[in-house]
């Protein structure tokens, strides 16, 4: 118990798995904008070396789509008695605990790409802005219970500031 | 005037007071007004400014015209030529008559109430602005009294509500009455009843005459002795006062310019690098200045609302904060206090002020500008009435001025060292029943205090590094303001062992919290 070093919990909810594609795209967009951006002072200044940027900047951004997979499959969250814990992130990871009788507000936001998948993304407000929970890649149906539940909890949970 | 309301305006009516000892009448849910003199306060300082900006700006025309000497264009003297004095009087006695009427009128649509629930503010001739506040959301009740407000008799009330600008501002109300209004709206917001708090009141007596009146509150210390035990727990020394701006990074930074300033004048052999210094110092004697005046006579004191603090020499400013609004505390000694021994402290809170007359900037955080070692647990004892245990005392005491060890804290391992040179010993946390507390920084001293009931979130951080030398990072959310409580490069086992921990105690003691309906929760 006192020597775990990761973050236990009865069972984790995983998000859709076609999130990956939602957030492959989205990688793949950025990646090929700034890739292109990155291409500039090739173009304009015709240094020897420039041709070194894009392709760091473009290495980078293949990485990031590469790894999209694993980092879908890192985000997690698991609603336990009392409280919701949320992770993310493979190389900089995350958990955070929010109190049931602490949230403020539950948010629904869909994006363009995710909402051709059916997808939400639910996004936890407190007093703190610091908290920063936002589940993505939830099922339309799925992330309307949970915000129902929630809201419900927090109901009956509710506390002070 | 033609008022022919039927509502009361008990602010332009002494008698009404004496005829309701003890209570001001103005939370019996009625409409009432503001403080006759309001809009002049409020707007009559913006007309004396533009005033004196117009003749300041046609002073060299109006000095040509009365000493004679070269005539220069400008409107002026163009209205002049063109026989405008008679325009200019009607156009000035229009505007005057516009302004009047306008003041007026302001004055007629501003009103508020106070239920049991509420308190609400309609204002606005043209746009009218309608807000509710509910009094259990409320933070904390600021009572500013701006010199010349003070001078009228006149304070401004504002009610804190949880939010950005999201507060409640009655400017101006008379000033006998706003501390009595003060801890009547405190007394509804800690749940009492209205015909309970009527009883509650007790008689006070003024003394009589408008300008004896006057000349008693400017005189007056800041406390009312019926609504507050006049003893502040803190003696604020001027000495050590302006010890502590001395002493401040500011001064740091002044030295640091002059010491640049003068190699530039030996190097260069020019000294118009004097003059650029000019604007420089006149600034930060500007900064000292304003600290200095806004920190003198420094009070807190404890009342069954909440804590008092009252700050300010000319323009003054008095803050109370009921129990459990106060989100964190952070304890904290610049490196050049150290010697002396001295102490900041200042919080976080859900509410931001938007009051600048007296330093709302600074009293509204920072709720002590200094003080020495049992000043500042005098104070902790104040803003964290649980912690006043014998062991909390020593854990706290510990928080400060240990230099780690085996104090209660859970420090960073030695692996941590190369991140913490000189603190990996000091930097460490400790839950207690209460709160979280955390301590960092062995050249510049910190200690936060999280209470459990106040903590919104708790997380825990990882990076590639830390991951590779097993260390984590930590992180307790509040509200927002000056105090960050994170940890960094803890053992990650600790770590876990904290988010577990602290999630628990969090969730206990948030369901046993009900410090935001002090007096029926039976709590002091």
């Amino acid at each position: 118990m006192t020597d775990q070093t990761t973050i236990q919990a009865v069972e984790w909810q995983r998000v859709s798995p076609k999130y990956v594609v939602v957030d492959l795209i989205g990688y793949l967009l950025s990646g090929l904008l700034f890739t292109g951006i990155s291409f500039v002072p090739h173009f304009l200044f015709g240094w020897d070396w420039a041709w070194l940027i894009p392709v760091a900047v473009g290495a980078f951004w293949l990485v990031m789509v590469i790894l999209t997979p694993r980092r879908v499959r890192a985000i997690g969250y698991a609603l336990r008695e009392d409280d919701l814990v949320f992770r993310k992130g493979i190389m900089w990871s995350r958990e955070v605990a929010v109190p049931y009788g602490r949230m403020q507000l539950v948010d629904i936001n869909r994006g363009p790409v995710a909402r051709a998948f059916k997808l939400s993304e639910l996004k936890l407000v407190t007093a703190a802005a610091a908290t920063g929970v936002v589940i993505p890649g939830l099922p339309e149906t799925v992330a309307e219970e949970l915000r129902d539940h929630l809201v419900t909890v927090a109901e009956t949970r509710r506390a002070g500031l | 005037m033609t008022d022919q309301a039927p509502e009361p305006i008990p602010q332009a009516d002494p008698a009404a007071l004496a005829a309701q000892p003890g209570t001001t009448g103005l939370t019996d849910g009625e409409w009432h007004r503001l403080h006759p003199a309001s809009p002049l306060l409020k707007g009559g300082i913006m007309l004396l400014a533009i005033i004196g900006f117009i003749v300041y700006n046609f002073r060299d025309t109006l000095l040509n015209t009365w000493l004679g000497g070269p005539e220069e264009e400008d409107p002026l003297t163009w209205l002049i030529e063109t026989q405008g004095v008679g325009l200019i009087a009607l156009a000035v006695a229009g505007l005057l008559v516009v302004l009047v009427i306008g003041f007026y009128l302001s004055w007629r649509f501003h009103t508020f109430r106070i239920t049991d629930e509420l308190v609400e503010v309609r204002s606005g001739i043209l746009f009218r602005t309608h807000r509710k506040a509910r009094l259990d959301r409320v933070q904390g009740i600021n009572i500013v009294r701006p010199f010349l407000a003070r001078l009228f008799g006149a304070a401004k009330l504002e009610i804190n509500v949880a939010g950005q600008d999201a507060n409640v501002q009655l400017s101006y109300l008379g000033s006998v009455h706003s501390d009595q209004l003060r801890a009547e709206v405190l007394r509804l917001a800690s749940g009492t009843r209205q015909r309970e708090a009527a009883e509650q009141a007790a008689a006070t007596g003024q003394p009589a005459g408008i300008v004896e009146q006057r000349v008693h509150e400017l005189l007056a210390p800041e406390l009312d002795p019926n609504a507050a035990p006049p003893e502040s727990i803190v003696k604020m020394h001027p000495g050590r006062l302006v010890g502590s701006l001395l002493l401040s990074g500011t001064t740091v930074m002044l030295i640091v310019m002059v010491v640049g300033v003068l190699i530039s004048v030996l190097i260069t052999r020019e000294l118009f690098w004097l003059f650029a210094f000019v604007p420089a110092v006149l600034g930060l004697g500007g900064y000292y200045w304003n600290r200095f005046t806004k920190s003198l006579r420094y009070t807190i004191a404890s009342t069954p609302d909440g804590i008092r603090i009252g700050f300010g020499l000319l323009s003054t400013s008095n803050d109370t904060l009921p129990p459990g609004r106060i989100h964190s505390v952070q304890v904290s000694q610049p490196l050049l206090w150290r010697p002396a021994g001295w102490w900041e402290i200042k919080v976080n809170r859900a509410t931001k002020s938007s009051a600048q007359d007296a330093g709302a900037g600074q009293q509204n955080t920072t709720i002590l500008p200094v003080g020495d070692r049992n000043d500042a647990m005098r104070v902790l004892g104040l803003v964290l009435p649980t912690m006043t245990t014998e062991e909390a005392q020593a854990l706290l005491t510990s928080g400060l001025i240990s230099r780690g060890g085996d104090d209660g804290f859970t420090t960073s391992p030695r692996r941590a060292r190369i991140w913490h040179w000189f603190s990996w010993r000091r930097n460490g946390f400790a839950i207690t029943p209460e709160a979280i507390v955390l301590r960092r920084g062995a050249v510049w001293r910190q200690l936060l205090v999280v209470p459990l009931a106040r903590v919104q979130s708790i997380s825990v951080t990882r990076g590639p590094i830390g991951r590779a030398m097993r260390l984590a990072d930590l992180r307790v959310q509040t509200v927002a303001g000056p105090i960050m409580p994170y940890l960094t490069s803890l053992d990650e086992t600790d770590v876990v062992r904290f988010f577990d921990e602290a999630s628990a105690a969090t969730i206990a003691s948030a369901q046993n919290d009900t410090s935001h309906r002090w007096r029926s929760a039976g709590q002091g």
